[in-house]
């Protein structure tokens, strides 16, 4: 008969192992399922954890995983701010799409306009788009106490429909022949968030790190950190230590909103080049994945975040090279949740093996 | 722009069609809420659902297999819910989450090999003369069985709650699941039924857009049905019938909304198309003040400590 036993306090070691474990278990049931597909499942975690990093076009990968980690981690870096406080953002995605839709429209309303001031507009644009944006699920909630799972999520439908609109319409690029899609950002160096093309290296790569070092500030030293962490773990005292959760709330949205604002505006004006319908990939939804194993902590989200971008850059590999279904990379990314999620008994219970029945 | 082209009756009987999804998937959803389970995995089951009824349907040719085998894949799918809030107790918000995105991403992976295959049409009963009515035949008695049965769950769920021994059990155990343990109900085991009952609905509302709806199969063809469905069961206070009122509300918002784009409306169709989003989310707003009807352990984790 196995026991479970609350542990006073939650462990340290587990806290920290997990995440490891749930990645080793992912591979392991990863490697069952490309087997199952029918290819062959070394050569396929080779591919995608190995390849890119040490391989023998490492050099052509490396770039990519600050590409593809930037926007997973500034997204993640926000909503684990929300999701610590029992405030749970999943509508990031169209925060993401929003953000781009605004930071991008500032710019090409420049167009084509090349001064020093173009850029910095787009990025204060684009954060305040996804804070906008945020910002409606946060109102509700504060106003009408409206549930912001909800809420967040449908706008996200809200948001790709007004993409849509965007793109065949007011942001469509007039030279552009009538196809859809904006002007492309990569004509206009005034405002490309590129730093170093070559070296991967954008404006979102830089904010993402300049988020993690606030956020970990935020959380260990600062008193809203203690509270976002105290309305989280306690929220009962925390109403009496005075916490306002009306305040937390719009901070932690908003907080969130703006990050994915920012991820999408970086975005659209360095590695996707140009507003087009499908320019999201996803983040704003692989970012709920990274916040999860990074444990909601700062330095753990970029650390996680980079193994996300890991898979994207290898599954892409895997695609080309063994002829992997792209789905099986989303199955794949679906299963370190699961896995994570199972592991984290250990974190609070401890598992007993006892030979009496359970009274 | 041609409003005279959209006819009223066609637009009820289609109303209703486009709200069935909805409808299965919420009423599931209640029945696990009211176990005092919040399972936010429904869009993740309803397309593992609308996949496997879908694979099932072309392959045998049968529909009534396909709708059968949808139930049971949404059912599966659940069993993961039900393994990380029940048996390792994980947070049920994070947990439909995970659920969410695998089945997405699982659908996706099992319906490569049938884009653009044209499943074996369901057929809609034809009763003599009762389909033959004017006005009352097409909107009452020309439906696919799968209509009729969604209507009828509702009706065995609403009286199962209300005057059944299971029903106040269920209840007791949402409401209160360390009383309830208390009296010796098995909250885990009653729970895991709930959830897998919420599962198996959500599958067929899933397979009812693959195979009668739309029906085709595309990658993330549910776009939002299942986020729909669990505002909807906010919507209905818990209570089964306004499930089914909130259901055919949001289909007639579909569906007038479909119709003003094909009658081209002078407003762009991408506005059109968020609109029934943005009504859920008034709709949350005009119902959110009054929570008192919500299960008390709603999404809360049970343990039993001795």
């Amino acid at each position: 008969m196995i026991v479970l036993e609350k542990r006073p306090q939650p462990s340290r070691v587990w806290a920290y192992a997990t995440p490891l474990v749930a990645v080793l278990a992912t591979m392991i049931a990863g490697g069952l399922l490309f087997a199952a597909l029918g290819k062959n499942p070394v050569e396929a975690i080779r591919i995608i954890f190995y390849d890119p990093l040490f391989g023998e076009f490492a050099y052509l990968d490396r770039p990519q995983l600050l590409v593809k980690g930037a926007p997973l981690v500034l997204i993640a870096i926000g909503l684990s701010l929300g999701f610590k406080a029992g405030i749970w953002n999943i509508g990031a995605e169209g925060q993401y799409i929003i953000g781009a839709l605004t930071g991008a429209g500032i710019g090409l309303a420049f167009y084509p306009v090349d001064a020093w001031y173009v850029f910095p507009l787009m990025v204060i644009g684009g954060a305040f788009g996804g804070w906008v944006w945020a910002m409606i699920p946060g109102l509700l909630k504060v106003r009408f106490g409206t549930n912001e799972i909800l809420v967040s999520l449908m706008l996200v439908y809200v948001a790709e429909q007004l993409l849509a609109s965007m793109s065949l319409g007011l942001l469509k690029n007039p030279e552009g022949r009538g196809f859809p899609g904006s002007r492309n950002f990569s004509d206009f160096p005034g405002a490309s968030s590129w730093i170093s093309q070559d070296a991967g290296m954008h404006w979102g790569v830089v904010a993402a790190f300049i988020a993690v070092i606030f956020a970990y500030i935020l959380l260990n030293r600062h008193m809203l950190g203690f509270h976002i962490r105290l309305t989280g773990e306690a929220p009962r005292a925390a109403r009496f230590a005075g916490v306002n959760p009306s305040r937390l709330i719009l901070f932690c949205l908003g907080a969130s909103g703006a990050l994915a604002g920012l991820a999408g505006l970086f975005e659209v004006s360095g590695p996707a080049g140009q507003v087009s319908i499908d320019f999201g990939a996803g983040y704003g939804f692989t970012a709920i994945i990274v916040a999860f194993l990074g444990r909601l902590h700062p330095v753990g989200i970029l650390l996680a975040g980079g193994l996300m971008a890991l898979t994207y850059i290898g599954g892409e590999a895997a695609q080309m090279g063994m002829g992997l279904p792209a789905a099986a990379i989303q199955v794949f990314q679906g299963m370190l949740l699961f896995f994570l999620l199972a592991f984290d008994i250990l974190t609070n219970y401890r598992v007993r093996f006892s030979a009496r029945k359970a009274a | 722009m041609d409003l005279s082209a959209i006819n009223p009756i066609l637009l009820v009987a289609s109303l209703m069609v486009a709200a069935t999804p909805i409808l299965l998937a919420a009423i599931g959803e209640l029945v696990a809420e009211k176990a005092g389970v919040l399972n936010l995995g429904v869009e993740g089951m309803m397309i593992v659902g609308a996949i496997s009824g879908f694979a099932i349907a072309v392959e045998t040719g049968s529909p009534t297999l396909g709708f059968i085998a949808s139930a049971i894949g949404g059912a599966l799918l659940s069993l993961l819910f039900v393994f990380l809030t029940q048996v390792v107790l994980a947070n049920q918000v994070a947990s439909g989450l995970a659920l969410t995105l695998f089945g997405l991403g699982l659908s996706a992976l099992m319906g490569q090999s049938y884009v653009g295959v044209r499943p074996p049409q369901t057929a809609e009963l034809n009763i003599p003369i009762l389909s033959d009515l004017p006005v009352v035949g097409p909107i009452l008695f020309s439906h696919d069985p799968i209509l009729y049965l969604s209507i009828a769950i509702i009706a065995i769920v609403w009286g199962m709650l209300k005057y059944t021994r299971v029903g106040l059990i269920l209840r007791a155990v949402g409401e209160n699941h360390d009383a309830a343990h208390a009296l010796g109900y098995k909250v885990v085991r009653i729970r895991i039924m709930a959830i897998m009952f919420g599962g198996a609905c959500a599958g067929l509302g899933g397979a009812y857009i693959s195979l009668v709806r739309v029906p085709q199969w595309t990658e993330g063809m549910t776009a939002g049905v299942g986020w729909i469905a669990l505002a909807l069961v906010v919507f209905a206070s818990w209570k089964p019938w306004r499930v089914l009122l909130g259901a055919y509300l949001f289909g007639g918002v579909t569906v007038v909304q479909l119709n003003l784009q094909a009658a081209g409306v002078a407003i762009p169709v991408e506005y059109l198309a968020m609109s029934p989003y943005l009504i859920t989310i008034i709709v949350l707003v005009i119902l959110s003040k009054d929570k008192s009807s919500a299960p008390a352990s709603l999404g809360r984790i049970f343990h039993a400590s001795h």
